[in-house]
């Protein structure tokens, strides 16, 4: 295979990588939208905050530390050496939990037949709140996540792709990051369970009769709070997978809230209601973006990937203004 | 009962609506202690703070005037900067240090016309170093354009003194800022025969993996960066993920603290970065910050940031207007200054060994001597390399002057055709 070839097949491979990486975050946004038709504006800072929680656990770091010292002029930062990375996550995933039930009964229950925009600008408000939140609670600094995923360029795929090509190129073979790999594996465990969850367990048709319809769901009983926490709750967990996948590469740091901004286009793309779509939208939009800077960004003057997500994003939307899974929403007047 | 009433809340409103005390020397921080920029504007806000702090509390301010520090937050938002400039130049603002290049830039013609002296450190508009055109904008100690002449110095003595052939790439922020060093970077390109890769990244830059797999495909021999945030620790990150070799990977001197390596653990060993001052807290300056502002509680943070990069840099613009201010005392022979004499004091500071090793921190920064042409300083910088193992930089040259030939013209005519564009008559003849 020509090395040009080659160099071809390594960005749509990394493009499907980083699609992957999007979807993780879009995934948070489909599973509220699809059981409240809540579009949850803080699903950034909520992978943002759980980034967080997870290093301050696993570095032993005391929450609200600057705020202690600086009322009673103590100085404390550390609690001990941290805890085990397992226990940390489990222990972030209760606190995310402890944030749905907080929100559902603080928030989102005082908004119950509010206007879809109204329940939006309370995830705009949400956003801003826990943003300075987690700043007040763990802290500014960034902050290194290690839980153990593998990272860095595959040597094993390099030597393999290095002999596909002819003998006498110059070519060292095709990159692919370890990390990007723990990534996809994550991700299609992360679909196949909650598909197998909201196929075959009672909670799980809960939420999907509740997606169908608030008040035929009510009317056969289904607690309409309780869903509504559950719903936020794995919202949380997916937030959290996507905060360590993101907080990895980069560090943990605010501006991890900014990823939400790589979901938008896959959400248009995919549609707001579909798990698969927030999947298959995530490949698109990446793979999209990625040959887009390699062929197109040079004859431009570069950086275009990040504005040409939307462009794809808009064209599929000329033809299918529902997104490529999302439910074609019919209004009778 | 009622006049009572109306006589307290009389004598309220004049108390809330009095204009602050003049008494005091004010210092205006546009800094940025939230938003994706947070973790960078909070030690550089620290450092101005603290310093400002010692000086009051040690000295009882400049030459006995208090100094008052007003912060404004900015999130690294330029229409927010813009903002905090209009609110907060009433109050008798003396200088503007906006630590960002998008709000220098749309200070310098307001600050300007309102006769305040704007000093960004080491960034903004670089062509601002022609003191003839700019007579309100500092930007000493170096330029962004020393800073690319610099670095290909410093590659240069790494190859022997020849570049014909090699191929440099520039990753840099989508933004005013990343763009400045472009232009000087052609023209050393010309002169020294090397080839030019431009790489741009868009804010905030979390997402690098088309520009690194671009530089893994292209291999160009050096890469140079004009990061800031989170786009930095990403790129160093991707670096060491294509095992492209650190020590030929060269960053500004925004692209250089512990924030920018420390998430890529290992993998940033042999980074470099050029460096405005030096790293470290090994500084006699520190004994009177324990004692006059961290153990009286009074230090702006947490302490966790002392020492850092980006703290030292904070203090350092901080220590430089302070001595700009008591040279404006020193020239009108009064304490209380206002912004036309702290600009006279900015043009006539001069920064020696001898001064350095008086305040604090011998062989800290280098010497330079402000001038009515020369708002640029000495344009010099050092290159200092990142150990992963000791977590800490170590600096690997002594002070590198940038290529004048270069550096001097660009700068005359970027500021030449501001000067035909908004009619300003040069001045300094």
């Amino acid at each position: 295979m020509s090395t040009q070839f080659l160099n071809f097949i390594e960005i749509f491979i990394n493009g499907l990588m980083a699609g992957i990486m999007y979807s993780l975050v879009a995934l948070g946004f489909v599973l509220i939208f699809k059981a409240s038709g809540i579009f949850n504006f803080a699903q950034g800072v909520m992978a943002l905050f759980a980034a967080l929680t997870l290093v301050g656990l696993q570095t032993g770091q005391v929450p609200f530390s600057h705020l202690i010292n600086a009322i009673f002029g103590t100085d404390i930062h550390d609690w001990g050496p941290g805890l085990p990375t397992f226990l940390a996550i489990l222990l972030t995933l209760v606190v995310m939990i402890a944030l749905a039930w907080l929100l559902e009964k603080f928030v989102l229950n005082h908004l119950i037949n509010q206007e879809p925009i109204i329940l939006f600008m309370a995830t705009i408000g949400l956003a801003y709140f826990l943003e300075g939140f987690g700043d007040l609670m763990w802290g500014s600094d960034v902050k290194t996540l290690d839980v153990g995923l593998p990272s860095g360029g595959s040597f094993w795929w390099e030597d393999v792709t290095r002999t596909w090509a002819p003998e006498d190129a110059d070519y060292w073979g095709m990159y692919i990051d370890k990390l990007d790999i723990s990534a996809t594996i994550i991700a299609v465990i992360l679909v196949t369970a909650l598909s197998l969850f909201s196929q075959y367990t009672a909670t799980g048709r809960a939420l999907r009769a509740v997606a169908d319809d608030h008040q035929a769901a009510l009317s056969v009983g289904i607690s309409l709070r309780k869903i509504w926490v559950i719903v936020w709750s794995i919202a949380g967990f997916v937030a959290l997978v996507a905060g360590i996948m993101w907080g990895s590469k980069s560090g943990v740091q605010f501006s991890l809230s900014l990823i939400a901004l790589k979901a938008l286009p896959v959400l248009i793309l995919g549609g707001f209601t579909s798990i698969p779509g927030a999947i298959v939208g995530g490949l698109i939009i990446g793979v999209g973006e990625k040959l887009a800077e390699a062929y197109i960004g040079p004859m431009v003057g570069g950086a275009i990937e990040n504005w040409f997500a939307y462009v794809v994003a808009l064209a599929f939307l000329l033809f299918r203004p529902q997104g490529l899974f999302g439910d074609r929403i019919i209004e009778r007047i | 009962m009622k006049l009572t009433k109306i006589a307290m809340a009389g004598v309220l409103a004049a108390l809330v609506s009095a204009p602050p005390a003049m008494a005091d020397l004010v210092f205006p921080a546009l800094s940025y202690r939230t938003g994706p920029y947070a973790p960078n504007g909070i030690p550089f806000a620290d450092g101005y703070a603290d310093y400002l702090t010692l000086i009051n509390e040690r000295d009882g301010g400049i030459n006995g005037e208090k100094i008052r520090l007003v912060e404004c937050e900015t999130g690294y938002n330029t229409e927010k900067g813009v903002e905090c400039y209009e609110s907060t130049k009433g109050e008798g603002a003396l200088i503007y240090q906006p630590l960002s290049t998008g709000i220098t830039y749309q200070l310098i013609p307001k600050a300007t016309a309102d006769g305040i002296p704007v000093h960004s450190m080491g960034y903004g508009r670089t062509s601002a170093a022609n003191g003839k055109v700019f007579k309100w904008v500092f930007n000493y100690p170096a330029t962004y354009w020393d800073g690319a002449s610099i670095a290909v110095k410093h590659i240069m003595d790494q190859e022997g003194g020849d570049l014909s052939g090699k191929k440099i790439a520039l990753v840099y922020h989508n933004s005013a800022y990343g763009k400045e060093p472009i232009r000087t970077l052609e023209e050393l390109s010309k002169k020294h025969g090397f080839e030019l890769m431009l790489i741009p990244v868009d804010h905030p830059g979390q997402e690098q993996k088309s520009q690194w797999l671009q530089i893994r495909r292209e291999r160009p021999d050096y890469v140079l960066m004009w990061g800031w945030g989170v786009m930095n620790s990403v790129a160093v990150q991707e670096a060491a993920n294509i095992r492209f070799p650190m020590d030929r990977f060269i960053g500004i001197w925004w692209s250089g603290s512990e924030n920018d390596v420390e998430p890529a653990g290992d993998g940033a060993n042999g980074y470099k970065a050029l460096a405005l001052a030096n790293p470290g807290g090994d500084y006699p300056i520190y004994a009177d910050l324990q004692k006059y502002v961290y153990d009286a509680g009074k230090s702006a943070g947490d302490g966790t940031h002392t020492k850092e990069v980006l703290y030292n840099r904070g203090m350092y613009a901080a220590l430089l207007a302070v001595e700009a201010a008591k040279k404006a005392q020193e020239i009108h022979d009064t304490k209380q200054i206002d912004a036309s004499m702290m600009r006279d004091g900015m043009e006539a500071l001069e920064i020696t060994a001898a001064k350095m090793t008086e305040l604090g921190l011998p062989e800290f920064g280098p010497e330079f001597a402000v001038s009515c042409e020369n708002h640029g300083g000495s344009g010099v910088g050092k290159i200092q390399q990142w150990d992963a193992s000791a977590g800490e930089w170590k600096v690997i040259t002594d002070w590198i002057s940038a290529d004048r030939d270069i550096v001097d013209p660009l700068i005359a005519e970027d500021s030449s055709a501001y000067a035909q564009e908004n009619n300003i008559e040069e001045r300094c003849n």
